[in-house]
């Protein structure tokens, strides 16, 4: 059990996917602007997410190893990503459509998201078990949602802020992010994993 | 829980609210000397709204004699609040004038020019309140015009008129702001007048307890309240600390009951109503004395001044008098501010002419070693430097500072998140920032801009109701009119089967007017070109005899309908001509002029309609002609002019022509000379409202209205068309113009 | 043989989840559009029609439906960027072959004006208004209720005689803007 757990922390705080091991920096960037837009987003992927390295991990251990097909880990990993993002799209358009219109282009976006892919190779790269690839695919999603939404949140002040000329906007973003990203690095050390 | 409340206020412990500053009071300068009464000024300016809500419906008119106390305005709404008369005179004007407004703007406001004689309308003076019934005081007190005199101006009326049970009633005497002390000398002057307003107010209201709220820096209120409530077992005089925003409905409801008052919510929703003292003693004054609200202590302070002093101020007095009244030091000084209101909260008024109101207690004039930044025009600010010193301050705890960041780059829904709602506006942020921010100024813009959009919104919302009603409305009309179609021609069957004598009447002449149009119709689908337009110029005039000819009661219309719709066709086959043969030049259009002017005066005839239908023709024939813009169409539609005209006479004609003659003028000056639009324009609208009167001035004299209203039509007609025509020409012109490029 | 048991495989994975898409899509099958409303609301429901359409609620599902969001004139940007941010695209400006009348007027609000010594009493410009914000009635003087007009200017073309203008409402304390140039308030010595 605290191995869970401390697998859990490792990869929401220590391991951060997206100030630590800067996966998914495209979302990271683009749907920071508004708080709003950065939860819905956060939910998105943590679902997508968690769902991915279960599923991924179900088509290794039972489909590519058996067989001996290692070799098309990627290419299934695709496959099963877009299934789950394509999944997710249609039930946040059925069940909330200002969400569907406020994450836009992102959902789709979450198919090319690196840190999902990430999730599941570097599951099969550590050699996870079923529960920890669910605990690290879950882990690593509420680490990139505690990054986003806090990020978002940061920029929604300083879009009111007065920022001099030349570090309004994006300049300014990542300059924070930077500055996210060292605080972060002060994690290592909470846990050896 | 109410007994520990009393209980603690008898102790003389009360509870304390966030923030809040300690400015210089400077109440020095005027609280200690004794309210003047006024000579009377010669002219009172009286605004028609001087409370929140909406003005009344004037009663009086320019030039009426008014007495002191009459009312000028009558109050159809409860949010309505009539004014008064304050002295006996003569209304000289109702006009627009600057008012007690910071933005400067106008209102309307009744000018009475003073007589001095200050007589009074009748009064019925009320010897004990006790025999009056409730609803019967409320309506004394609405009819005295009394609106809160604190400052936001509430209806009176209606807060006192209050259903709910009343825990608490605060009369609020705290007068928290620096320089004013209208409240402290009034308490000090009238403290039995005020006592006996708070009476009628317990009659009204019955509240538990009744609560007098004054800053322990008036000393002597507080010791003639005292000495006017000891006998009084449910008055409570509570001695509270000085401190800005004290004042404050909320504020000072948290320090007496230690209760705060939710955000959106009214004190009456927790049990408590306040009052102002000076309401307080209006009250008085209008139940029992039958005084309306007429005058107010105004504080009219400031070291500019070598007389500061609280003034017994009439209703629409201007500043200007009671500047003069004070002794004030350097009036010929354009840059000596004028404040309305305490130094807090105030504005600077634009003109020495804005009257008195019934929420000004104030009029400030500040010396410019008091007050340095009063005479600066440009704002010292500079950035935040993010020190919370304002939010630390803010008496509605809020965040000050976010606010700032949301009101400049116009955030509202932000700004909504943060309450700003619940600012009262008191300037202790602004007091504090060392950077100089002008918070409040940002607060109040973005206010004023969400109210804007909040009421852009809800007229949104009814152009979206209004509009669908209309569809729904249309959609409804359209399958009435179907329906009733449908049962006209049901009937219409049933007749032609019984056939009457009439109706077989009524059937062969529609028959034969259908058999006419349908011989024309089939005459001109033969014809060709050059041939057709012969034949249309000829069915144009035939049609035209017919109908002058018409002699026949019952197929006069029918004949006429026919020729019309001859004409029409005629029309439509001369156009194509014209759109067939290309543009020579335009000469056309200047012949056509020479030609229309040739049109000689016809003999006598005395058949109306033929003479208005034939101006239609004329003008229908003008148009046609100048759409052909071929000098042999031109003259062909001239000679069919002109023989009609031969059957015209009366001068109703004359005037057609002349409107066209005016029309054509006016085209062929713009197709030709490119001349600006707008003036050819001016000149045929001129020319044809010129006719208009003309017209009118005719039937006048002949009493005819029914041909009055005809020529009208006509004319109205003509200028339609004569707009389009003018469109066409423009194009004209366009396309000669194009024309001589190309071949330049 | 391996080549074919890898593509068997992938096919036979790529048949089960486009199974489930399949029954996904029937299942969580989205009926109407209720962006269409929102939409709505945010339009100024001037009912114009300057944007090509007759009225706010079919441009609105004109814009649902691919549309450009840059054709409502009386809206301006505002509304512009109101819709962006609802339908997650950029911001463009104001498309200006989609208003009518002078470009260059100030962008104050405006209501309809009928000078009533002109009007002949022809109902055009009843039947034209969108609200019902003209009273009157055939040969009788027309007049517009100010506080209903959205100032769509859809009255002003009908009229034969000209009689209709568009007038600037005036500013009142109701509606005045607070601008900075008050008295700052300060520490006193």
């Amino acid at each position: 059990m605290t191995d869970y757990l401390l697998l859990l922390v490792g990869t929401v705080l220590v391991n951060n996917f997206v100030l630590v091991q800067f996966l998914g920096l495209c979302p990271f960037m683009g749907v920071s602007s508004r708080t709003e837009t950065a939860i819905g987003m956060s939910f998105a992927t943590i679902f997508v997410m968690t769902l991915a390295s279960l599923l991924s991990y179900l088509v290794t251990t039972y489909l590519l190893v058996p067989l001996d097909l290692e070799y098309l880990t990627t290419m299934s990993f695709i496959l099963v990503i877009a299934v789950v993002v394509q999944f997710t799209e249609m039930v946040v358009h059925k069940t909330s459509a200002s969400l569907y219109r406020l994450l836009g282009i992102f959902l789709p976006l979450i198919t090319t998201n690196c840190a999902v892919l990430g999730v599941a190779l570097l599951n099969l790269r550590q050699q996870h078990s079923f529960f920890e690839s669910i605990i690290y695919g879950f882990g690593a999603s509420l680490g990139f949602s505690l990054v986003l939404i806090m990020f978002s949140a940061m920029r929604e002040k300083l879009a009111n802020a007065d920022v001099p000329a030349p570090f309004k906007g994006t300049a300014i973003a990542m300059i924070t992010a930077g500055l996210m990203s060292l605080a972060f690095l002060g994690f290592t050390g909470l846990v050896k994993i | 829980m109410v007994e520990s409340v009393i209980e603690r206020i008898t102790r003389g412990h009360f509870w304390d609210f966030h923030g809040g500053i300690h400015p210089p009071e400077q109440k020095m300068l005027t609280a200690s000397k004794p309210i003047k009464q006024l000579a009377l000024p010669k002219q009172l300016i009286i605004p028609l709204q001087q409370h929140i809500g909406r003005e009344g419906d004037l009663l009086v008119k320019i030039g009426d004699k008014v007495l002191k106390g009459q009312a000028l305005t009558l109050s159809t709404n409860p949010m309505v609040v009539p004014i008064h008369a304050p002295t006996s005179g003569t209304i000289s004007a109702i006009k627009m004038s600057v008012i007690a407004h910071p933005s400067g703007l106008s209102q309307l406001c009744v000018f009475l020019d003073v007589d001095g004689e200050d007589t009074w309308r009748k009064k019925t003076v009320c010897a004990d309140i006790e025999q009056l019934s409730n609803s019967e005081i409320i309506e004394k007190i609405a009819d005295a015009g009394i609106a809160g005199m604190g400052g936001a101006g509430f209806p009176t009326h209606i807060k006192v008129n209050s259903k709910t049970d009343i825990n608490f009633l605060i009369i609020n005497g705290a007068e928290c702001e620096p320089y004013i002390t209208a409240d402290d000398l009034l308490m000090m002057e009238q403290s039995n007048a005020i006592v006996d307003g708070i009476k009628i107010l317990d009659k009204l209201l019955t509240p538990n307890f009744i609560l007098i709220a004054i800053e322990d820096n008036k000393p002597k209120a507080i010791k003639a309240l005292q000495q006017a409530t000891a006998a009084i077992e449910k008055i409570k005089v509570c001695v509270v600390p000085t401190k800005y925003p004290a004042g404050g409905e909320k504020q000072l409801i948290q320090i007496l009951t230690g209760q705060e008052v939710p955000s959106g919510r009214l004190p009456i929703h927790t049990g408590i109503v306040m009052q102002n003292i000076a309401t307080c003693f209006a009250i008085n004054d209008a139940v029992r004395h039958d005084i309306p609200l007429i005058r107010r202590v105004v504080t009219v302070t400031g070291q500019a001044l070598n007389k500061p002093q609280n003034v017994w101020a009439l209703l629409g007095t201007p500043i200007n008098f009671l500047l003069k009244q004070c002794d004030v030091q350097a009036i010929e000084n354009e840059q000596q501010p004028v404040i309305m209101g305490g130094p807090m909260m105030g504005f600077s008024v634009s003109s020495e002419l804005v009257p008195i109101v019934k929420t000004s207690n104030c009029i400030l004039v500040p010396s410019k070693t008091e007050m340095p930044s009063a005479f600066e025009k440009e704002s010292k600010e500079v950035e935040c430097i993010r020190c919370g010193q304002c939010s630390d301050v803010c008496p509605s705890q809020l965040l000050p500072q976010e606010l700032q960041w949301s009101a400049k780059a116009k955030d509202y829904p932000q700004l909504e998140k943060l309450n700003l709602s619940d600012c009262i506006d008191c300037g202790a942020c602004a007091y504090v920032c060392p950077s100089q921010i002008p918070l409040v100024h940002y607060y109040r813009i973005a206010k004023a801009e969400i109210r804007q959009q909040q009421q852009l919104d809800l007229k949104a919302e009814k152009a979206k109701t209004r509009f669908e009603a209309r569809n729904l409305r249309l959609e409804k009309e359209k399958t009435a009119r179907q329906e009733k179609h449908k049962k006209a021609a049901a009937a219409r069957k049933a007749a032609m089967n019984i056939a009457t004598p009439e109706a077989t009447g009524a059937k062969s002449a529609v028959a034969a007017a259908l058999a006419r149009v349908k011989a024309k119709k089939a005459a001109q689908s033969q014809s060709q070109s050059q041939a057709s337009t012969a034949e249309a110029q000829k069915n144009l005039a035939q049609s035209n005899e017919l109908a002058t000819e018409a002699t026949n009661p019952v197929d006069e219309q029918k004949t006429e309908v026919a020729a019309a719709i001859a004409r029409a066709k005629a029309k439509r086959i001369l156009k194509q001509e014209a759109a067939n043969k290309p543009i020579s030049s335009n000469e056309g259009v200047k012949q056509t002029v020479t030609a229309q002017l040739e049109v000689s005066q016809p003999p006598s005839n005395d058949d109306k309609k033929a003479i208005i239908a034939a101006a239609i023709a004329k003008a229908k024939a003008k148009k046609l002609s100048k759409a052909a813009d071929a000098v042999k169409s031109v003259n062909l539609a001239e000679s069919t002019a002109a023989e009609k005209a031969v059957n015209l006479t009366d001068k109703k004609a004359k005037i057609a022509a002349a409107i066209a003659k005016a029309k054509s003028k006016a085209l062929a000056k713009k197709a030709n000379q490119e001349t600006p639009i707008t003036t050819a324009e001016d000149i045929h609208l001129e020319k044809i409202k010129a006719v208009r009167v003309e017209s009118k001035d005719e039937s006048d004299s002949k009493a005819n209205a029914a041909a009055d209203k005809k020529i009208r039509i006509s004319a109205a007609i003509a200028k339609a068309k004569a707009k389009k025509k003018l469109k066409e020409a423009r194009n004209l012109a366009g396309t000669v113009k194009n024309n001589d490029q190309d071949s330049g | 043989m391996n080549i074919l048991l890898a593509i068997l495989v992938l096919g036979s994975i790529a048949a089960i989840f486009g199974a489930l898409l399949g029954y996904a899509s029937v299942r969580f099958k989205v009926d109407a559009d209720p962006i269409v409303e929102q939409l709505d609301d945010l339009l100024p429901q001037t009912q114009c029609g300057q944007c090509g359409y007759p009225g706010c609620k079919p441009y609105a599902q004109a814009v649902a439906d691919g549309e450009a969001i840059n054709k409502c004139a009386p809206g301006g940007e505002d509304t512009i960027k109101k819709i962006a941010d609802l339908m997650g695209v950029e911001v463009q400006p104001l498309d200006e072959s989609h208003v009518q009348g002078d470009t260059t007027a100030s962008n104050r609000p405006k209501v309809a004006f009928i000078i009533e010594e002109d009007c002949i009493g022809c109902t055009k410009c009843i039947q034209a208004c969108p609200v019902d914000a003209i009273i009157g009635a055939a040969k009788q003087m027309h007049t517009i209720i100010i506080d209903e007009c959205t100032g769509c200017d859809l009255c002003v073309a009908p009229c034969p005689v000209d009689c209709i203008e568009m007038r600037e409402l005036p500013d009142t304390i109701h509606n005045w803007q607070w601008d900075l140039t008050s008295i700052p308030v300060k520490q006193l010595d």
